[in-house]
């Protein structure tokens, strides 16, 4: 059986691997990946041993923040970050759900005052059950991270 | 005998901000400013007050209640005398107000504008209402009066009536009368009810509520009868309005079988929902709900200001 990856390795960069299935076009958008001239592969609906299906992210020439990280487990808080340098796995890490999340979420709420000022968004990030759940510092509505559709960018 | 908390340059946004004993300890300092007015207290000292959307008894209580404790004040009553209409920002107007002002009180129609105030001002802001969001001071008074008519706020029996949807009123009072073990009763058709992210926070802190669509149902069991106008304005279909507006409406009749100590509540202004015939009975309490607003905030402004 062919065991090589559909998707080419890469030299250098970040490998965003176990992404839920469905999520990764909206991680793009999140980390802003379409709107540089790095090189991008995108993976959707890739067989896993343990998500049955899953997405997957490479990402060429740019390693990931700890904090860009973390705002990827807003969508998909089980994803591994891999950092690649010269074809190698140099670093692996699980996303961590941060307590804050500052500027990169546009509020859903209409009348939120961050959607008539020029001013950062900042949200609580609450894990409620089994359900990410944020709350806008300034309107204080709660959001599923569903509802969640534009990023500031 | 609780510790006395420092307030002194704090802002009020939401009435989450407040512990028991803070929301304790300002209810005590208004009822002692109810016994024992203080009109110097405040000499020397000027309140912002900024309306950007009109307010009849919120403005007026809150600059009677500076006045009256001997300040001054100045501000605006609409967003259109300000600079706002020009395009400045939210922030640069509080930034430029607050170097004026000792403290500042403020109504926006955006939801969130006084935390964005916090973040300009270096002097208190308090919070008059943002959008639908927060309205403490409303909250505040709300218990002040319940504790006055019932001589106590532990374990009561409240019914709130009406537009519990979108009533922020309502959802602030639920939200403080957690911290007293009260019975909710929550009366509405079935399209204006609570909201379900409210009604799973009183579960999870273990307050006992139940769901009613008439007030006949619940009026011989309850302590307080919380009307709420039913508003129009946020009806996006008419004809669903027009199906409830008349709903609930509150006449002296409907009174025979309340408690002797039960009192009608209401945050005004009313519409339709209580007959005035109401008023001359024993149960009325919303024109002191109304007054006391001015302890209240009068509590609060020396609290902020270091004062009390």
């Amino acid at each position: 059986m062919d065991k090589t990856l559909l998707v080419s390795a890469i030299k250098k960069g970040t490998v965003i691997d176990h992404i839920v299935k469905g999520q990764a076009i909206k991680i793009i958008k999140l980390l802003n990946l379409a709107s540089h001239d790095k090189r991008v592969t995108l993976g959707l609906n890739l067989p896993s041993k343990t998500q049955h299906h899953k997405d997957l992210i490479k990402v060429e020439g740019r390693e990931l923040t700890p904090a860009e990280a973390n705002s990827v487990a807003i969508l998909t808080p089980q994803a591994t970050i891999n950092i690649i340098d010269d074809y190698r796995v140099v670093k692996k890490f699980t996303c961590k759900l941060p307590e804050k999340i500052k500027h990169i979420i546009v509020c859903p709420n209409p009348q939120c005052i961050t959607n008539h000022e020029e001013m950062d968004t900042n949200f609580q990030v609450n894990q409620e059950k089994k359900q990410v759940k944020l709350q806008c510092h300034y309107c204080e509505k709660k959001f599923n991270q569903d509802e969640i559709t534009s990023y500031n960018t | 005998m609780p510790k006395k908390i420092n307030f002194q340059g704090k802002s009020l946004v939401s009435i989450t901000d407040l512990s028991k004993l803070d929301i304790i300890q300002v209810l005590k300092i208004a009822d002692e400013l109810k016994k024992e007015p203080q009109p110097h207290l405040l000499d020397g000292y000027v309140m912002g007050s900024c309306f950007f959307e009109p307010s009849t008894r919120t403005r007026l209580s809150f600059e009677t209640a500076m006045q009256r404790l001997g300040g001054r004040v100045i501000g605006f009553a609409e967003a259109g005398t300000t600079s706002g209409k020009k395009g400045e920002t939210l922030y640069d107007t509080i930034k430029m107000v607050s170097g004026y002002t000792d403290v500042v009180v403020m109504r926006h129609p955006l939801e969130g504008a006084a935390r964005r105030a916090t973040e300009a001002s270096d002097k208190p802001i308090l919070n008059g209402g943002d959008g639908a969001n927060q309205h403490p001071t409303q909250t505040l008074l709300d218990l002040f009066t319940i504790k006055e008519c019932q001589k106590k706020l532990q374990g009561i029996t409240v019914a709130m009536v009406g537009d519990l949807k979108y009533g922020r009123t309502v959802h602030s009072l639920a939200e403080a009368l957690r911290h007293f073990g009260a019975r909710l009763y929550f009366v509405a058709p079935e399209s204006l009810q609570m909201p379900n992210s409210i009604c799973e926070e009183l579960k999870t802190q273990g307050i006992k509520f139940s769901l009613h669509e008439n007030i006949d149902s619940i009026i011989n069991k309850v302590d307080i009868l919380y009307m709420t106008r039913i508003q129009a304005e946020r009806f996006p279909d008419k004809m669903e309005y027009e199906k409830v507006k008349n709903i609930y409406v509150l006449t002296p009749r409907m009174l025979d079988k309340a408690k002797p100590n039960m009192r009608v509540m209401h945050p005004l202004p009313r519409v339709n929902e209580i007959e005035t015939g109401v008023d001359n009975t024993p149960h009325a309490y919303y024109f002191e709900q109304a007054k006391n607003g001015l302890y209240v905030r009068q509590a609060l402004l020396g609290l902020v200001l270091g004062k009390l």
